[in-house]
């Protein structure tokens, strides 16, 4: 039993990255209807600056707000030079450049930072509590700071007259330029955000995994299963979707290292991570394309 | 209005394209030369094995080219998953040589039997997704195969990571040939039978059914074509064209292990087909080839590039290939054979 605490509090603090990422991709999605598949190298690309600004000598604090600032500049600009003039291109031209991106992302963090891997040091303070027994500090921090970062964006979204603008782009684009408003500049900023967001993830999954090119590949996959889950055209879906899947991940294995232990059958183990989320995501594709908070969308033809 | 202009005039080229390379006399007496190679290059010592093994790789690449063109040039279903038939392909010859010592030539039937009915089972899904949404399950799929076959129970006949090792079947009838040049004739063989299936697949009713799915499904349906059928049908034989280049590979380079399958290999394959044309027959050759030549050349190269523009660090080969593939989709979103028929054709028209 208080193993299976622990499983359920540990996958909520992984689903806290897979929020982070799936908000960052619905961000995208909602604006553009693009599917950013490089988000996961852009993140992890993130997490590399903070280890070097913490190399330097800055504290953790410092340096998260100042990557999440250059992040969203690397947002913004990647929008504006290399995605603006796709807007009307076909979806493969759009894909493939995405994969482009990813490679390029890649193979720089691999280029400049090397491919032995690194460790990041928790920010969290390493403090007993009431319940450490089943979830460490920096589990909770993650958790917590995904919260803030949902509440904060809700905010902006809600009660900022820029927020509103950037809605009524995503909503209406159209509508929104003859009410005077820079739709363009609105993708760009929604850019700038997922990345912003993206590069929080990347710092906050980077102590909890080693750091190296490759960390993001599992998270991003995961990242997609969750905000399909939650419904890729809802942030606040996507946040809990993260959250499902995140301890959906973890009693798996869990279950699966059971039924091992007490039957001797081996069907699904930690080795296996990614081919269930191949499952759920393929599984929510066909089954409830819209997830479970999103809206389904008409298409007239 | 003005997209979709543009749209059917680059398709109307791939098109011309297509007829011209099924109809044109050069084709014969280009694949005789590529076939009197290991007597010519052989012989007079110009081609090592290596080199044969090198141009095996070609067009076992632009096999598996041709496959993904199929379906996403063709008929419209982005596939960023490929690298997973490739790898099914590669399995089933490998553990059939390996277990059952089955000879090389009867595995390749099997893996394009069990690479057809999984491309075919994994079609029924995407039957649901459209565009990115496909994009994102193939992508899924890609990532996952390396683990899929490190899978404990698999374990008996997949050896597990360590990978399974064949050994290159010696030329028949005491031909005076080596290995490898031996295999380069099968390799050639199955690849001009292949593209003479597929040219002639294309040049159908059902052929046609394809594209017009592709351009219009609506419209495709409206006109009595059964989308389903097709869509799903295409997935398995794309699947079967690529896991029937896997199976090739697996046989000339003697190895396989679930580490050879990664995300990458998936890319390669879309980074072929998109720079070759995506959908042109001619264009599978060239993005084979291309695949191959950056596969080897691309570590040189971009230590060149480094060295040339004195950057601070060393470039690795990915970030050329990502700037290439990004720069390409802006120059010549049909590929380079898309972009040598709209040369062409300005050169004539002028």
């Amino acid at each position: 039993m208080e193993q299976l605490i622990q499983q359920i509090a540990s996958g909520l603090a992984n689903g806290a990255i897979y929020a982070c990422l799936a908000l960052a991709l619905v961000m995208i999605f909602v604006s553009t209807d693009h599917i950013n598949f490089a988000q996961g190298e852009m993140a992890m690309f993130s997490a590399y600056l903070v280890w070097q600004l913490l190399e330097w000598g800055m504290s953790f604090w410092l340096a998260l707000p100042i990557v999440a600032l250059v992040s969203f500049l690397i947002g913004v600009s990647v929008e504006r030079v290399i995605l603006r003039p796709l807007h009307d291109a076909p979806i493969l031209s759009v894909v493939v450049v995405f994969i482009g991106l990813l490679a390029i992302f890649h193979s720089l963090a691999g280029a400049i930072w090397g491919h032995t891997i690194k460790a990041i040091a928790s920010p969290f303070p390493n403090v007993a509590f009431a319940g450490s027994g089943y979830i460490g500090p920096h589990q909770i921090g993650m958790i917590a700071v995904t919260i803030l970062l949902l509440a904060a964006l809700f905010a902006f979204f809600r009660f900022t007259p820029l927020g509103l603008a950037m809605r009524a782009a995503a909503q209406s684009p159209v509508s929104a330029r003859l009410a005077g408003i820079r739709v363009d500049w609105m993708l760009a900023l929604g850019w700038g955000l997922a990345a912003a967001i993206g590069a929080v993830a990347g710092a906050l999954v980077a102590p909890a995994v080693y750091l190296e090119p490759n960390m993001m590949a599992s998270i991003l996959l995961y990242g997609f299963a969750g905000a399909l889950v939650g419904g890729i055209s809802s942030p606040g879906g996507a946040v809990a979707g993260g959250f499902i899947v995140g301890v959906l991940e973890n009693l798996i294995a869990y279950f699966g290292n059971l039924l091992e232990k007490t039957t001797g059958v081996y069907i699904v183990g930690n080795g296996e991570k990614l081919t269930v989320a191949l499952v759920i995501v393929i599984t929510v594709l066909t089954l409830k394309p819209s997830g479970l908070f999103g809206h389904v969308t008409v298409k007239r033809v | 209005m003005a997209t979709t202009t543009t749209a059917t005039t680059e398709a109307g080229a791939a098109d011309s394209k297509r007829v011209q390379f099924g109809r044109a006399r050069w084709i014969w007496p280009v694949i005789i030369f590529l076939a009197l190679l290991p007597v010519i290059g052989g012989k007079t010592g110009l081609i090592s094995n290596y080199g044969f093994l090198q141009l095996s790789l070609m067009i076992v690449y632009a096999i598996a080219v041709l496959g993904l063109i199929l379906l996403t040039g063709f008929n419209g279903q982005i596939s960023l998953g490929h690298g997973a038939f490739f790898a099914v392909g590669a399995y089933v010859a490998a553990v059939l040589i390996d277990q059952a010592s089955w000879p090389y030539w009867a595995t390749l039937p099997v893996a394009a039997i069990v690479c057809f009915s999984v491309g075919y089972v994994f079609g029924l899904p995407a039957l649901r997704l459209e565009g990115h949404y496909l994009a994102l399950a193939t992508f899924a799929l890609a990532v996952a195969v390396p683990q899929f076959l490190k899978y404990r129970h698999f374990e008996w006949f997949t050896n597990g990571v360590q990978g399974i090792n064949i050994f290159k079947p010696d030329p028949p009838f005491g031909l005076p040939l080596s290995a490898d040049q031996w295999m380069y004739l099968i390799v050639l063989a199955v690849a001009v039978l292949m593209f003479w299936v597929a040219r002639n697949l294309l040049d159908s009713r059902s052929g046609r059914a394809l594209t017009a799915i592709r351009d219009h499904t609506m419209a495709a349906s409206t006109m009595g074509i059964n989308v389903a059928h097709y869509k799903t049908v295409i997935f398995g034989i794309s699947a079967l064209y690529t896991g029937v280049a896997g199976a090739l590979h697996a046989i000339i380079f003697e190895f396989v292990s679930p580490d050879s399958f990664r995300f990458e290999l998936s890319i390669a394959i879309l980074v072929g087909a998109v720079v070759g044309g995506i959908a042109s027959l001619p264009g599978a050759v060239i993005g084979g080839v291309f695949v191959q030549v950056i596969e080897k050349y691309a570590d040189a190269l971009t230590k060149k590039i480094t060295a040339a523009v004195h950057l601070p660090i060393d470039l690795e080969p990915w970030t050329i290939y990502g700037i290439a593939l990004i720069v390409l989709m802006y120059t010549m979103p049909m590929g380079i054979a898309g972009g040598l028929t709209l040369l062409w054709r300005r050169i004539k028209g002028s």
